[in-house]
């Protein structure tokens, strides 16, 4: 099986040297992006051979690394159950791939998949570390591949600091961890868990490191820019697969590598960052006007609710309540697993509308569902996820997480309990605000009447493109419909996480909270509302033969448009701005410094009324001007260095020599 | 005396009620319903009051009972309503603090009250303990109430609310001394402080008569 | 045995909410038009409304998609399902193991989401700002009544709706301030959710303030008749939703036979006309409040019920 993974990974690499020279031909795009597909179902089954047959007992040590260890490649539950996300949503991604023009970047796309297999299938820290940056890195040029755009430009250049910053924190974290175990494989670092200050060391660090990558607010900033940036297909690989990667070395460093025995408290700043992320990416989704803006803010509430749930399973763990560790992991796991499929299949329809009706914006779509009824019904079922409504995917991991939380009382702490009732509060607001965002989407883009003349003309894609949008939907509904199999399935992960005697909640057809504990049966609810339906229907047939006429809309009798306007005239339609107005007053207004005003024209004067709305997200000027400030006094400071005499050049030099020297010997006397 | 127990229940209902209607006094704008609700509050004290009479076999808690639903429940606010009416004071006031503030700092001082009373009574009786952290909520909050707000009127509300919240305290001890005592002892303050206001405002509305006749002159100045 | 008694209970709570729900809404407007001094039409009038708009073809807007077919189909069913999860006279029924309480909020907002899709799928502007009112409403209701859920699961260990129901029927639990907290703030979310005074007025399309009624302006025909029942339904389980967890006397298990079944049915009848009433009175007697207070009443529901949680693990850390 490991040999299986690296074969893969090598396929990747060969992929991305073989696009560098005929990366301009046209038919070289397809092929690259085919072989990303074959690549990508081929690690899908290596994991899920994994999860069913149990993991390889040995890591497989490659002829390549630094000197003083070979890079290990190892496959646990965990890292398998990454590996399959990975590898479902890799092949939607690159499938869409096939039917977009090759961009500039094409060789980033293979490299970047294969940094993420690298990070998921390591078996010590470094190997871990490069697969990491070299995510980090093609990620960026793919980002940075349409940077004739200023706006492009300036995402990719935010990105790039986040993803130093997260490369910054995460070595002196695994650096800590190896020089403390003697060893960077992770059967030894497992072996010499940290205490004291080192574990709270690696604690912030792994939380600073991964929480960047993942878009953890508050180093969320470069995500609402750089996700849209990047080509649709690489959105979604962005949204649905690397932040779950970096959630990956999240879990694997502070839950698996720190040890079973880590104190209780560990899991509160995990609760906390999760929480406030699930609720400010949930508000901001509601604010914004971009479809791929909305659905990157969406992808910081999702990424906030696992982080609640990894945050659950620690405190859990830590307080000896290993049947509801294992409840608390289930749904972290089941939710990573279920938000990187609908996110993928949201971002390839908001992929689809842009490259049919020519625009992100949603103040220029709209009424879409009647030129591109295939991609609505699909972008339907992921919005249904998403909105975490029964009896689909999102709700099933949504209610596995409710349940831990509400569970949450059990650690016998007032201080947590109140915490985890303020979480439970929270993430049900998100869960809400979620909801509202996805009808704003839907109902803008979807419904309605055009908004321009080029959202008028638009067609249904085809081709792979289309095609790309069925699998994810598909798998949206399956997981939705047996979420206990999957749970089933994640087993191992649960294990890897939980302890080795926990067992996910449930069995194979229903989810459970333990033995008599309340239980969710999707394919029973599924049945009986399909039921329902179906009988109303044919009541419905039965009482009122005949179907709908057509007429004018009514709108309380709004006159008929004028005929030059023959979809009505679009102002007359509710706005992105407008649908935002109550939750922008609610709730952006205390949480985002949110601002309206209106502009009325004078009496006499012909010009239109204005109307502006804006909003401030608080992590910019909170995090990155203190930052941009102490660069600056850097600067400075480097600036006087270089109008030195030579005296003072030499003594600086000689001071480095002696302190060298000093480090040394001290080393050396230990 | 646990859960499941009449005489437990029942005063921890009352105690949960008055807290309640302290969450009501924050919520009000109006003035006069604020009015309303104090009187109600002084209603429930008085009853709580009285049953903690009944249940301790003390027939003085009887008599603050009686003094708490005659001043508080009739008098004070039959009073208050009188003022409001001669000052014309029905309109709604925006408080200094909006209202979702003070309601999510309400919250905060009742976990801290919570936090603060139950370590401290470890060894005493579980319906003094409770009732102990119910009734500091019940002060916190007539104290938060007196600085959110800018009318003199909701001020004195918001601290006869507190004055409920310590009798509250004081009849839940079984064998409190000086129980009537204090109650008495409080309400000739309050209602000096009422007759305070009632004098202070009017003085007010005559000082604001006069520097208005006062203003013509300023023009002299150069 | 106990498996016929579950699904014959079943059944006849099915019927028994059919029959109820158009009698819940008219009952209350009845009692409402009373207490105002008027007359008032016959409790049975939304029966016969629906009865004739159901017999009538739908007239679409030329814009409108499949989405306007299916929502009406899809809300009534959701509400329907969820109606039916719920304890009336009897306990034990059928559903009872699927009956989550965190399920039924997940319907709940199925049923929200098809009713807001539908108002804006012709893309007028009445559509959209009530979808997005409602929307906007349900993101405080939500935590509100999770907080209520995550009392009953501390009192009950479960989330299963007739294992909290049964529970609190035994009335071991005695008085409790955290229940009474959470009743008022599960009654508050009740009135925001069926739209009710202060939220929203029910009788009424064209104010200002609409929030639920704007969503309809473009059904006709069968679709506002589903839309109707599912308010109804709707406004019936909130109902039997508080009569079940607040109000738990003389409900029977399922498997006591049809006399226990009867004084069940006796006491539900008279609890779901005590809370028609309360309403009625509640209606009556407050004003409508603006648009822009609602998530400051909401809000004070949602204190309420982390206060009930809050003084919860209190008295659980003393007992």
């Amino acid at each position: 099986m490991l040999t299986g993974l690296a074969a893969g990974v090598a396929a990747l690499l060969l992929l991305a040297l073989a696009a560098l020279p005929l990366g301009r031909l046209p038919f070289v795009g397809r092929m690259v992006h085919g072989g990303c597909l074959a690549v990508c179902l081929w690690l899908a089954g290596v994991a899920l051979a994994v999860l069913l047959g149990g993991e390889a007992p040995t890591p497989l040590v490659l002829p390549v690394g630094p000197p003083w260890g070979a890079a290990l490649l190892a496959l646990d539950g965990l890292s398998a159950w990454f590996l399959l996300l990975l590898g479902l949503v890799g092949a939607a991604a690159s499938l869409s791939g096939m039917g977009a023009e090759a961009p500039p970047s094409l060789p980033a796309f293979p490299l970047f998949l294969a940094g993420m297999v690298l990070s998921l299938g390591a078996g010590d820290g470094f190997t871990l570390l490069f697969g990491f940056e070299l995510m980090s890195f093609a990620s960026w040029a793919l980002v940075a591949a349409r940077h004739e755009q200023a706006e492009n430009r300036a995402a990719a250049r935010l990105y790039l600091i986040f993803a130093l910053a997260a490369g910054a924190a995460l070595v002196p974290a695994f650096g800590l961890l190896a020089a403390h175990a003697g060893g960077a494989s992770f059967a030894l670092l497992r072996a010499a868990p940290p205490e004291g200050w080192l574990a709270a060391a690696v604690l912030l660090l792994g939380l600073i490191g991964a929480g960047a990558k993942a878009g953890l607010v508050p180093l969320h900033a470069w995500l609402p820019l750089a996700h849209p940036a990047a080509p649709s297909h690489v959105s979604a690989l962005m949204s649905g697969a690397m932040t779950k990667v970096a959630l990956y070395v999240l879990a694997r460093l502070l839950l698996d590598l720190c040890g079973p025995a880590q104190p209780s408290w560990w899991g509160l700043p995990l609760i906390a960052l999760g929480a406030l992320s699930a609720l400010l990416g949930a508000l901001r989704a509601n604010l914004e006007d971009d479809t791929k803006t909305l659905l990157a803010c969406s992808t910081i509430e999702n990424i906030g609710v696992i982080t609640l749930g990894l945050g659950l399973v620690l405190a859990f763990r830590g307080a000896d309540l290993g049947g509801l560790a294992a409840l608390a992991a289930a749904a972290a796991l089941l939710h990573a697993m279920t938000h990187g499929v609908f996110k993928t299949l949201l971002f390839l329809s908001a992929g689809a509308v842009l490259h049919a009706a020519g625009s992100r914006r949603i103040d220029r779509l709209g009424g879409l569902i009647h030129a591109m009824p295939a991609t609505a019904a699909c972008a339907l079922v992921g919005v249904a996820a998403a909105a975490s409504l029964p009896p689909l995917s999102g709700f099933a991991s949504e209610w596995l997480l409710l349940q831990a939380l509400l569970a949450g009382w059990r650690v016998q702490e007032i201080g947590f309990q109140v915490a985890a009732a303020a979480a439970t509060a929270i993430a049900a607001m998100a869960a809400a605000l979620a909801a509202a965002a996805m009808l704003r989407l839907y109902g803008l883009v979807f419904l309605g009447r055009p908004r321009s003349p080029r959202g008028a003309g638009a067609h249904e894609v085809q081709g792979p493109e289309a095609w790309a949008l069925w699998l994810p939907a598909g798998l949206t509904v399956l997981f939705g419909l047996f979420p206990g199999v999957l749970a089933q399935l994640a087993a191992p992960a649960v294990q890897a996480l939980a302890g080795a005697a926990a067992r996910p909640p449930g069995g194979w057809w229903l989810l459970q909270t333990g033995e008599g504990g309340a239980g969710y049966r999707p394919l029973a609810i599924a049945l009986l509302l399909g039921l329902v339906v179906l009988g109303l229907w044919l009541w419905r047939r039965q009482v009122a033969p005949g179907g709908a006429q057509r007429g004018p809309v009514w709108n309380c009798g709004f006159i008929d448009p004028p005929p030059h306007l023959p979809f009505g005239d679009p102002f007359t339609q509710p706005t992105a701005g407008g649908i935002a107005q109550p939750l922008r007053r609610m709730l952006g207004v205390p949480l985002f410094a949110a601002r309206e005003a209106v502009e009325m024209p004078r009496p006499g004067e012909t010009r239109a009324a204005r109307y502006e709305a804006g909003f401030q997200d608080p992590s910019l000027p909170l995090l990155l001007a203190p930052i941009a400030r102490a660069r600056e006094a850097l600067a400075a400071q480097a600036e006087r260095l270089r109008d030195l005499t030579i005296r003072r050049n030499l003594s600086l030099a000689f001071g480095l020599l002696v302190g060298l020297l000093a480090l040394l010997a001290w080393l050396e006397a230990r | 005396m646990t859960f499941g127990q009449l005489p437990y229940d029942v005063a921890h209902l009352l105690g949960g009620f008055m807290l309640l209607l302290s969450f009501v006094l924050l919520y009000q704008r109006g003035v006069a319903a604020v009015v309303n609700t104090f009187a109600a509050q002084g209603a429930i004290l008085a009853a709580a009051a009285a049953w903690q009479g009944f249940v301790q076999g003390a027939p003085q808690l009887y008599l603050t009972a009686f003094i708490a639903f005659a001043a508080k429940a009739v008098l004070i606010p039959l009073a208050l309503r009188i003022l409001i009416r001669r000052l014309d004071l029905h309109r709604n006031v925006e408080p200094a603090l909006g209202i979702g503030p003070s309601m999510i700092a309400g919250v905060a001082l009742v976990a801290l009250a919570i936090l603060v009373v139950l370590p401290i009574t470890a060894g005493s009786r579980a319906i003094a303990r409770e009732d102990l952290a119910l009734a500091l909520s019940v002060v916190l909050l007539g104290m938060l109430m007196m600085i959110t707000r800018r009318n003199a009127i909701l001020q004195v509300v918001g601290l006869m609310s507190l004055e409920n919240g310590l009798i509250l305290a004081a009849v839940g001890v079984a064998g409190m001394p000086l129980v009537v005592e204090l109650s008495t002892a409080a309400l000739v303050m309050l209602l000096l402080v009422v007759a305070g206001v009632f004098v202070f405002q009017i003085r007010e509305r005559f000082d604001t008569v006069d520097t208005a006749l006062l203003e013509p002159h300023r023009g002299e100045q150069p | 045995m106990a498996w016929l008694g579950a699904i014959l209970t079943q059944l006849l709570h099915l019927a028994l909410v059919l029959v109820a729900a158009p009698l819940v809404v008219g009952g209350t407007r009845w009692l409402k038009a009373r207490l105002m001094g008027r007359r008032g039409p016959h409790p049975l009038q939304p029966w016969r409304d629906v009865r004739k708009l159901l017999r009538k073809r739908p007239l679409l807007a030329e814009n409108a998609s499949e989405i306007s077919e299916l929502a009406p189909l899809v809300g009534a069913a959701a509400c329907l399902l969820a109606l039916a999860m719920v304890p009336s006279f009897a306990h034990g029924m059928l559903l009872a193991p699927v009956g989550d309480l965190i399920l039924l909020a997940g319907l709940l907002a199925l049923a929200r989401m098809a009713l807001a899709l539908a108002g804006m799928d012709v893309g007028t502007a009445f559509g959209g700002l009530g979808a997005a009112r409602e929307m906007s409403f349900a993101a405080f209701a939500e935590p509100a009544l999770l907080l209520c859920v995550l009392t009953f699961a501390i009192l009950a260990g479960t989330t299963n709706l007739d294992a909290v129901a049964v529970l609190l029927r035994d009335g071991s639990l005695g008085l409790r301030i955290s229940l009474g907290l959470a009743a008022v703030a599960m009654l508050a979310v009740a009135v925001a959710e069926n739209a009710r005074i202060p939220v929203d007025n029910p009788a009424t399309h064209l104010e200002l303030t609409m929030v639920h009624e704007a969503m309809l302006l473009e059904s006709s025909g069968w679709h506002l008749a589903l839309w109707e029942a599912q308010s109804a339904l709707r406004l019936t389980l909130w109902f039997a939703l508080l009569a079940a967890i607040f109000l738990p006397f003389g409900t029977a298990p399922a498997g006591a036979g049809p006399l226990a079944w009867l004084l069940g049915l006796l006491a539900w009848v008279a609890k779901m006309a005590g809370l028609c009433l309360a309403l009625a009175v509640f209606e009556s007697a407050i004003a409508k409040m603006r648009v822009f207070r609602v998530p400051e009443f909401l809000g004070a529901a949602l204190l309420l019920a982390l206060l009930a949680v809050a003084l919860l693990f209190v008295s659980t850390g003393l007992a």
